[in-house]
């Protein structure tokens, strides 16, 4: 299968080495990857915001990056770029009366996948340490974002994949549907009501006693990382495809080039 | 049909009353988040019931089936409203009772308060009601000499405390029992002193000192949960009988509705009166629900009254993408889940509707540039765990991207120097124009890296930025973007593992990454 | 133009686009597949978690549970239209509390209502499933104050009056008769969301099931 991989926008910039797992994962199964280099942000950012006129040229950009015969689907590791890609795109070509584009983006959106799903719905995988050789000797608990659960409805897709890594210890996260309070521009606009449910979220976390929080969108994790960094915790984050692309031979170091927010030695 | 509109849509109406945050938001959750009783009663509280919703909702095996017929029939409601309003009108009316309108609050109050002189009576009898708070009928009374007692225990806690309801169902819901002990003793005359913070002394304090005044009332003031169309009953659902007693036992009862509560026919209360109780107070069904049309003879009130309330429903009505927010059947639901109506409380959104459902029904009643009422659609995470819950399936999250869009239209049209977030959107707009563009941006990475230093994190941006590092740091940027080692490095792995890969056996498909990073020896 | 006018008039103007009416979806369940034995017992489990006593008796011997029940109270009050037979252990026996009609002809105060220790009204019909049972004012229950004022409230439910489902039971009921659902005494949970029975209403709701 020809898989187009949508990196998006904070992965491409801050951590590059979620999307390359992510290649890593596809190309382990034989798919071959392609990357639209056209490609930006989904836009969510400005839609969320309120910004629909600035959202419109970000969303074009992105309906011009995918809108192509050049692969069969396209991937993104996060389930709120995807969500954003699948639902709001449409929303915003027709809110600025853009007919053409709202029907573009309805293909590409049909199109579009976020990585949890494309390896359990499409690609069969149920288990990542027969099927992907996924070895990952630590112990971790998981945070599953808003957008992936709710608007998505990943339920335990990435929860299952994880559970299915090889030498990996679980552990269950406590009020883990609750949001971290990263909201985008929510945690500038309300900064500190957001901080106050990501001292929860983390007083949370570091109760599992897990070495690592993992989940599927960075910029949550982002988010919950910048706190457990800032009140000096060792408990780190790191996205689920990095986790997955894991394995004996090449162990993903806890921390990499990208020192993940709270894993200070 | 009378809902046949011919020629231009006029403006809407805005409406007025307590509808509004005086202060923006986050300024009010600020003062909110320091008061570490509130945020504890306010933990407890939306704790325990949202653990009593979830457990009552999974006991129907047609819970989602009842949502969908819930927000078709409030969607047909609203389609149909004026043929609605005209046959409920003429249902209650053909039964003896008697139907008032009122364009806002103003008017509201002023055809409550000439019914309630008419009667001679100074003193009324009031059950819990929305309606009559958002148009702040009992501050009017009182300014007209009327005195008006509340008489739901919650409501009674706030009225003797001299506060605000900061919950549509359990007005005090940032009091813990201590603090209503304290109350009772301070302000209840003939209390018990040696009463003791039982929740079940407390209620049998407010017993007492109630009992007397529902016996002897002549006029009684009430809200109503529906109306229904095809038969020109009103309900009301309630849970002390304190309802009962204002709806059995006064000579005249006047119910004060918004124009949006009707439904249009007696056999949809089979779906309603399912999906209230459990969303609301988490029960299978509430302890109390009285219905009546119009006039019983020898039965209740003999002089029956309705004012029908607008007060800038028609304006959310006109709102093509806000409109399915008058579909709120006002079970508080949404707050109980709301992570930020949790931390703040109602009191920070400073209109009578808190939490998700306030933060869009407010500005969508009174405009978005009413006081400070486009603070409120931002202080959400976009979360959704509201639009989960809603028994009607409002899709709270994107009404308030909505809102959030109105306002900076509005603020756009205003001669003005562009805010910080303006620029930061603009600069966003270019940069994620084009992949090309980005490149450019990204390439600036590793001067953010030096920024970073030797911890490898960043502690402080500035200007709103800095609302961020705050409280979180961010991570040192990579010394290169995922496009750029795509460009440059990537190479297409040929050792593929097909299907079912032994453990272990993975082949080096997965130094794309991390083999790469590491190699640059920044282990932990 | 009057205030009905101007609201009519701003209503057809905010629906100026013409929105769809939906078709409702009504696939929830309308009718109980349960059977009359297995209602009995879900009405009575539920009516227990809301504290309510629930005792289940053989027709004949309504009015023997009633005098049990009633035994020590001094006075209570009864709807015109209450069956006799429920009633004639308290009018035969001695040392019964005396029984106060309340009927179109005489109709009982505030004040005399409030003076008694019980009420004892029939039931149109009961929901098992949310455990709740309405009065609409029929003969046999009266007017909507006899309920209310006095502290106790004693329902006899036959039996054959329980549906499963709120459906069955709004399809029974006239929408236009003044009703009353109750599900259990009255209740609050307005301080902490902690769960009181007995606030305004009665404190005690006693049902017996007639069988």
């Amino acid at each position: 299968m020809k898989i187009a991989l949508f990196a998006t926008c904070i992965v491409d910039a801050m951590y590059p080495r979620t999307a390359q797992a992510t290649v890593a994962l596809l190309e382990r199964l034989g798919h071959e990857v392609v990357f639209p280099t056209d490609q930006a942000c989904c836009g969510q950012m400005h839609v969320n915001s309120g910004y629909f006129k600035e959202a419109r040229t970000v969303v074009a950009n992105h309906v011009r990056a995918f809108d192509t015969d050049d692969y069969d689907v396209a991937v993104a590791p996060s389930g709120s770029c995807v969500a954003s890609v699948k639902h709001q795109h449409e929303l915003v070509a027709r809110r600025c009366g853009d007919a053409a584009l709202e029907e573009r983006a309805a293909v590409v959106g049909a199109r579009t996948y976020e990585l949890s799903q494309l390896l359990t719905d499409v690609l069969g995988i149920t288990n990542a340490a027969a099927q992907l050789g996924s070895h990952f000797p630590h112990k971790v608990t998981y945070h599953p974002s808003c957008h992936g659960m709710r608007l998505l409805h990943l339920e335990d897709r990435q929860l299952n994949l994880l559970k299915s890594v090889g030498g990996i210890e679980m552990v269950e996260l406590p009020e883990a549907d609750q949001c971290c309070g990263f909201g985008g521009t929510f945690s500038m606009k309300n900064a500190e009501v957001s901080a106050a449910m990501n001292e929860d979220k983390a007083a949370n976390i570091c109760g599992t006693g897990a070495e690592l929080c993992s989940g599927g969108d960075a910029s949550c994790l982002m988010h919950i990382g910048g706190g457990l960094s800032r009140q000096g915790s060792r408990v780190g984050t790191l996205h689920f495809a990095e986790i997955l692309a894991s394995t004996i031979e090449n162990p993903v170091a806890v921390t990499g080039e990208i020192t993940l927010a709270g894993s200070k030695r | 049909m009378s809902n046949t509109f011919l020629g231009m849509p006029s403006l809407p109406v805005f409406g007025r009353g307590n509808l509004n945050a005086t202060e923006p938001f986050p300024q009010a959750a600020h003062r909110e988040l320091a008061n570490t009783q509130l945020r504890a009663n306010l933990g407890h509280a939306t704790h325990t019931i949202r653990y009593k919703r979830l457990k009552v909702v999974a006991e129907l095996p047609d819970w989602e089936q009842m949502r969908d017929a819930g927000s078709a029939i409030k969607d047909a409601t609203m389609a149909n409203l004026p043929a609605m309003l005209e046959q409920f009108e003429a249902n209650f009316t053909a039964r003896g009772g008697i139907i008032h309108w009122a364009r806002d609050a103003q008017e509201a109050n002023e055809i409550v308060t000439a019914l309630i002189q008419e009667t001679g009576e100074t003193e009324v009898v009031k059950v819990k009601s929305m309606a009559t708070q958002e148009i702040g009928l009992n501050e009017y009374l009182e300014d007209q000499g009327i005195a008006a007692y509340e008489t739901d225990l919650a409501e009674l806690i706030v009225q003797l405390d001299h506060d605000k309801p900061s919950h549509i169902l359990v007005p005090a819901i940032h009091k813990n029992r201590s603090q209503v002990r304290e109350i009772f003793l301070r302000e209840m005359p003939a209390v018990d002193p040696n009463l003791t913070d039982e929740p079940a002394r407390l209620a049998e304090a407010a017993r007492k000192h109630l009992r007397k005044k529902f016996l002897s009332a002549k006029v009684a003031i009430s809200g109503a949960n529906f109306g229904l169309a095809d038969t020109g009953t009103l309900t009301v659902v309630e849970s002390e009988g304190n309802g009962r007693m204002c709806l059995t036992l006064p000579e005249t009862l006047i119910t004060v509705m918004g124009i949006e509560k009707l439904l249009p026919s007696w056999s949809d209360l089979e779906v309603f009166m399912q999906l209230l109780p459990r969303s609301s107070t988490g029960e299978r069904m509430n302890p109390y629900t009285s219905l009546w049309t119009g006039v019983t003879e020898g039965d209740g009130p003999q002089n029956v009254h309705l004012v029908m309330l607008d007060n800038g429903r028609t304006a959310a009505l006109a709102d093509e993408y806000g409109r399915t927010a008058l579909n709120c059947i006002r079970c508080s639901a949404c707050m109980n889940v709301c992570p930020v109506y949790e931390r703040t409380g109602g009191h920070a959104y400073g209109s009578t509707y808190p939490g998700p459902i306030g933060a869009i029904l407010s500005p969508l009643m009174t405009g978005i540039k009413s006081e400070e009422n486009n603070s409120l659609p931002y202080a959400s995470s976009l979360c959704g765990a509201c639009f989960d819950a809603c028994p009607v399936k409002i899709n709270i999250p994107e009404i308030l991207v909505h809102l959030r869009g109105e306002d900076v239209d509005s603020q756009r049209a205003k001669v003005k120097v562009p805010s910080q977030m303006d620029f930061m959107m603009k600069g966003a707009e270019w940069a994620f124009s084009s992949g090309a563009k980005l490149n450019l941006l990204e390439k600036g990475l590793p001067l953010g890296k030096l920024a970073a230093g030797r911890d490898k994190v960043i502690k402080k941006l500035p200007g709103i930025a800095g609302g961020w590092t705050q409280s979180r740091d961010i991570p040192a940027p990579p010394s290169q973007s995922f496009r750029q080692w795509w460009a440059k490095e990537h190479k297409p792995s040929t050792a593929v593992v097909p299907g079912n890969a032994v453990p272990g056996h993975a082949g080096p498909g997965n130094t794309a990454g991390h083999g790469t990073e590491n190699s640059e020896g920044e282990q932990a | 133009m009057s205030a009905r006018e101007d609201i009519m008039a701003r209503i057809a103007s905010a629906l100026h686009d013409a929105p769809e009416t939906p078709v409702v979806p009504r696939e929830y369940r309308r009718s109980s597949n349960m059977s009359a034995e297995q209602r009995l017992e879900q009405l009575v489990d539920r009516l227990q978690d809301y504290k309510a006593n629930v005792f289940v008796t053989p027709a004949e011997e309504a009015s023997a549970k009633l005098a049990e029940l009633l035994a020590g109270s001094t006075s209570i009050v009864v709807p015109h239209g209450l069956p006799q037979d429920w009633l004639s252990k308290l009018t035969d026996d001695a040392g019964m509390p005396a029984i106060e009609v309340d009927s179109p002809e005489r109709r009982l105060t505030v004040a005399e209502l409030d003076a008694l220790d019980a009420v004892v009204t029939a039931a149109a019909t009961a929901v098992s499933e949310t455990g709740t049972i309405m009065l609409d004012g029929s003969a046999d229950q009266g007017r909507r104050i006899i309920s209310l004022v006095p502290d106790r409230h004693i329902v006899l439910l036959r039996a054959s009056d329980i549906v499963e489902v709120l459906p069955e039971a709004i399809a029974r009921l006239e929408a236009t008769r003044p009703q009353t659902w109750i599900s259990g005494p009255s209740a609050t949970s307005d301080i902490e969301l902690e769960r009181v029975e007995g606030v305004h209403g009665p404190r005690t709701l006693d049902v017996i099931i007639l069988t």
